[in-house]
C-alpha cells in the first residue's frame, strides 16, 4: 500500500517538474523577460509543429527512422554475432580484441567525413553512422556477457559430455541476453546520435537535415521540433527496452 | 559399474609460482559394482580430484582408474555427476534443468521428457517443475541437481558433498531421501562427504583419506542393514562404527598437525 503510494507520488512530483519547467518556459519569453528568438516557447514550438507535419516533416520522419533501423538491425545482427564469438573463442578474440577496443575508444564521428566521401549523402552513409555508434556498445557488452559464465556450468556441461559448439548455445547465448539488452541501452542513444549528427553534416531529408536548415535561417521553433521529436523517440525506445529486461528478472539471481 | 584405481596420482600446477602441488599420490582402491561408497577426509585432501578423474574431467598424472576394466578417457554417458554448488542453469525452470544432460546426449524430446517426468516424481519436486532455481532452497536445488544426473541413468553416480551447503535439519533429510532414491535405483556410487554420521548412514563402504596428498588410510565397511531409517543413527551398531572411523581420523589429524605447526607440541 505503501510502496504503490509513493510511487504515484513520484509520478506527481516528476509531472509537477514538467508542467513548472514549460510553463517558465511560457510564461518568461511572453513577459518580456528572456528573449523568444533563441528560446522559442512551447506555444510556438506546436505552431511550428503543426506547420511541419503539414509541410513534408513526415517524409523527415520517415528517411530519418528508415536509416536509424537498418543501421540498428545491422549493428545488432553484427554486434551480436560477432561479441557471441569474440567473447567465446579465445583466439578469435587474441585476434580482434585490440582493435575493438581501439575502435571503442575512438571518437568514431571524426569517420564520418570519410563515410559520407565514399557513401555520398543519401541514405547510406546515415545507416553506416548508426551502425557505427551502435555496434560497439553491443559488441563490448555481448563479449562482456559471455565471459560471465559461471565456470561451474561449464564443468556441468563437460561433465555430460557437452562439445564446444553445445556449450557455446546453451550456456554462453542464454547467459550473455541480458547483456546483450543492456548494450543496446547505450546503442540506442548512440544510434540516434550518428543518424542525427550524419544528417547535420550532409543530407537531402531527415529530421537533422530539418534542424540544420533551420537553424541555417534562425528559425529556433522548428529546431525545438526536432529536439523534441528526437527526445520523445528515444524516450520511448528506452522505455521499450525496460520492459523486456523485466523478463529476465524471472530467472535472475540474487 | 566396477571401480579401480591403480597408484593413480594428480598433480595441478599452481597458475602463480608454476609449482607442482601433489593433490593425489598413488591411490589404489577397487569397488564392486552398486556399491555406495563414501570417500571421507580433511578439506583439501583431494576428495573432489578423485571424482574428477572419476567423471573424466581431470586426467591422471600417473596410474590409471578403470571403470569396468577400462581407462577413463574424457567425460562419458555411463557417469554423471551431482555438483557441490548445485550448478543449475538460472535461465532455465526445474523440468528444463533436469532434462539438461539429456539434451546435451542428444536424447530425443519425448523421451527425455518421460524420464525426467518420473525423476522429478522421485525426487519429490512434483510441482515445481514451472519453477526457476532462485525460486527454490538450497535442498531443492539439490534436488534438482540429482534429479538432472540421475536423468542420464548413469552406471556410476559421483556426488561431491552434495549438502554441505544445507542446515543440519535439511541434511538429514535428505540423506534419508538419498537412501530411499537408491533403493530404487542401485547404482553404484561415490559420495564425497566430511561428515561421519553421512557417511557411515548411506555407504556400504567408507573410505578414509589422508591428509595432502591424498592416499587412502583405511577403508571401512558399514554392514548395516538396508533399507536404513534416519532412527538408524540412534543404533548402537551405527555409533559403534561412527566412533572407530572417528578415532581414525583424530590420529590421521593428529599426524597431520604433527608434521606441521603443532611440531614439538
Ligand atoms: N585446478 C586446480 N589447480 C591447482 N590446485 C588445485 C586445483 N584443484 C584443486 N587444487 C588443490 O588440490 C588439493 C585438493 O583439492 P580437492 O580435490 O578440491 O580437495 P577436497 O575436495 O578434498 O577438498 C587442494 O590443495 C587444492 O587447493
Ligand atoms: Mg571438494
Amino acid at each position: 500500500m505503501n510502496s504503490i503510494n509513493s510511487s504515484v507520488r513520484d509520478k506527481l512530483l516528476a509531472i509537477l517538474t514538467g508542467v513548472t519547467f514549460v510553463g517558465l518556459w511560457e510564461i518568461l519569453p511572453a513577459s518580456g523577460l528572456i528573449n523568444p528568438f533563441f528560446t522559442s516557447s512551447p506555444s510556438r514550438i506546436y505552431v511550428a509543429a503543426k506547420w511541419l507535419f503539414a509541410n513534408g516533416f513526415w517524409n523527415d520522419i520517415y528517411v530519418s527512422l528508415t536509416q536509424f533501423t537498418l543501421g540498428m538491425l545491422l549493428a545488432m545482427v553484427v554486434g551480436i554475432v560477432l561479441g557471441l564469438l569474440l567473447g567465446w573463442y579465445k583466439t578469435l578474440n587474441a585476434m580482434f580484441e585490440p582493435f575493438v577496443t581501439m575502435l571503442n575508444a575512438m571518437p568514431r564521428v571524426a569517420l564520418l567525413p570519410i563515410i559520407i566521401l565514399w557513401l555520398g549523402i543519401g541514405m547510406e552513409s546515415k545507416i553506416a553512422a548508426v551502425f557505427l555508434g551502435a555496434f560497439l556498445p553491443i559488441i563490448i557488452t555481448v563479449m562482456k556477457g559471455v565471459r560471465t559464465v559461471d565456470e561451474n556450468l561449464i564443468k556441468c556441461a563437460r561433465s555430460f559430455g557437452a562439445n564446444d559448439a553445445q556449450m557455446f548455445l546453451t550456456l554462453a547465448v542464454p547467459s550473455s541476453l541480458p547483456f546483450i539488452v543492456a548494450g543496446l541501452h547505450i546503442a540506442v542513444g548512440r544510434g540516434l546520435v550518428g543518424v542525427v549528427i550524419g544528417e547535420l553534416l550532409a543530407s537531402q531529408a531527415g529530421v537533422g537535415h530539418m534542424m540544420a536548415k533551420a537553424s541555417a535561417t534562425f528559425q529556433i521553433d522548428k529546431v525545438f521540433v526536432g529536439v523534441l521529436f528526437l527526445a520523445v523517440f528515444g524516450y520511448l525506445l528506452t522505455e521499450l527496452l525496460k520492459l523486456i529486461e523485466k523478463q529476465f528478472e524471472k530467472w535472475r539471481p540474487q | 559399474m566396477n571401480i579401480e584405481a591403480r597408484n593413480l596420482s594428480v598433480d595441478y600446477t599452481l597458475r602463480l609460482t608454476n609449482e607442482p602441488l601433489a593433490a593425489l599420490k598413488s591411490v589404489s582402491f577397487s569397488v564392486e559394482s552398486g556399491k555406495f561408497v563414501c570417500l571421507i577426509g580433511a578439506s583439501g585432501c583431494g576428495k573432489t580430484t578423485l571424482l574428477n578423474v572419476a567423471a573424466g574431467l581431470v586426467a591422471p598424472s600417473a596410474g590409471e582408474l578403470l571403470l569396468d576394466g577400462v581407462p577413463v578417457y574424457g567425460p562419458g554417458r555411463d557417469r554423471a555427476m551431482v555438483f557441490q554448488s548445485a550448478a543449475l542453469l538460472p535461465w532455465r525452470t526445474v523440468f528444463k534443468n533436469a532434462m539438461y544432460g539429456l539434451e546435451i546426449q542428444g536424447y530425443p524430446f519425448r523421451e527425455a521428457k518421460r524420464i525426467v517426468s518420473e525423476l522429478i516424481d522421485l525426487v519429490g519436486l512434483t510441482g515445481f517443475e514451472k519453477s526457476f532455481p532462485r525460486e527454490l532452497s538450497g535442498g531443492m536445488q539439490q534436488r534438482v541437481n540429482l534429479a538432472r544426473a540421475l536423468a542420464t541413468q548413469p552406471k556410476l553416480l559421483l556426488m561431491d558433498e552434495p549438502f554441505a551447503s544445507l542446515d543440519a535439519q535439511m541434511r538429514e533429510y535428505m540423506q534419508g531421501e538419498i537412501e530411499r532414491i537408491w533403493q530404487q535405483t542401485r547404482q553404484t556410487t561415490l559420495f564425497v562427504t566430511h561428515s561421519i554420521d553421512e557417511a557411515v548412514f548411506l555407504a556400504d563402504e567408507i573410505i578414509v583419506m589422508t591428509s595432502r596428498p591424498g592416499r587412502i588410510k583405511t577403508t571401512v565397511q558399514v554392514d548395516l542393514p538396508r533399507p536404513r531409517a534416519l532412527e538408524m543413527k540412534k543404533d548402537p551398531r551405527f555409533h559403534a562404527i561412527a566412533d572407530s572411523l572417528r578415532d581414525q581420523l583424530d590420529r590421521e589429524f593428529r599426524e597431520m598437525m604433527g608434521q606441521g605447526i603443532f611440531q614439538g607440541d
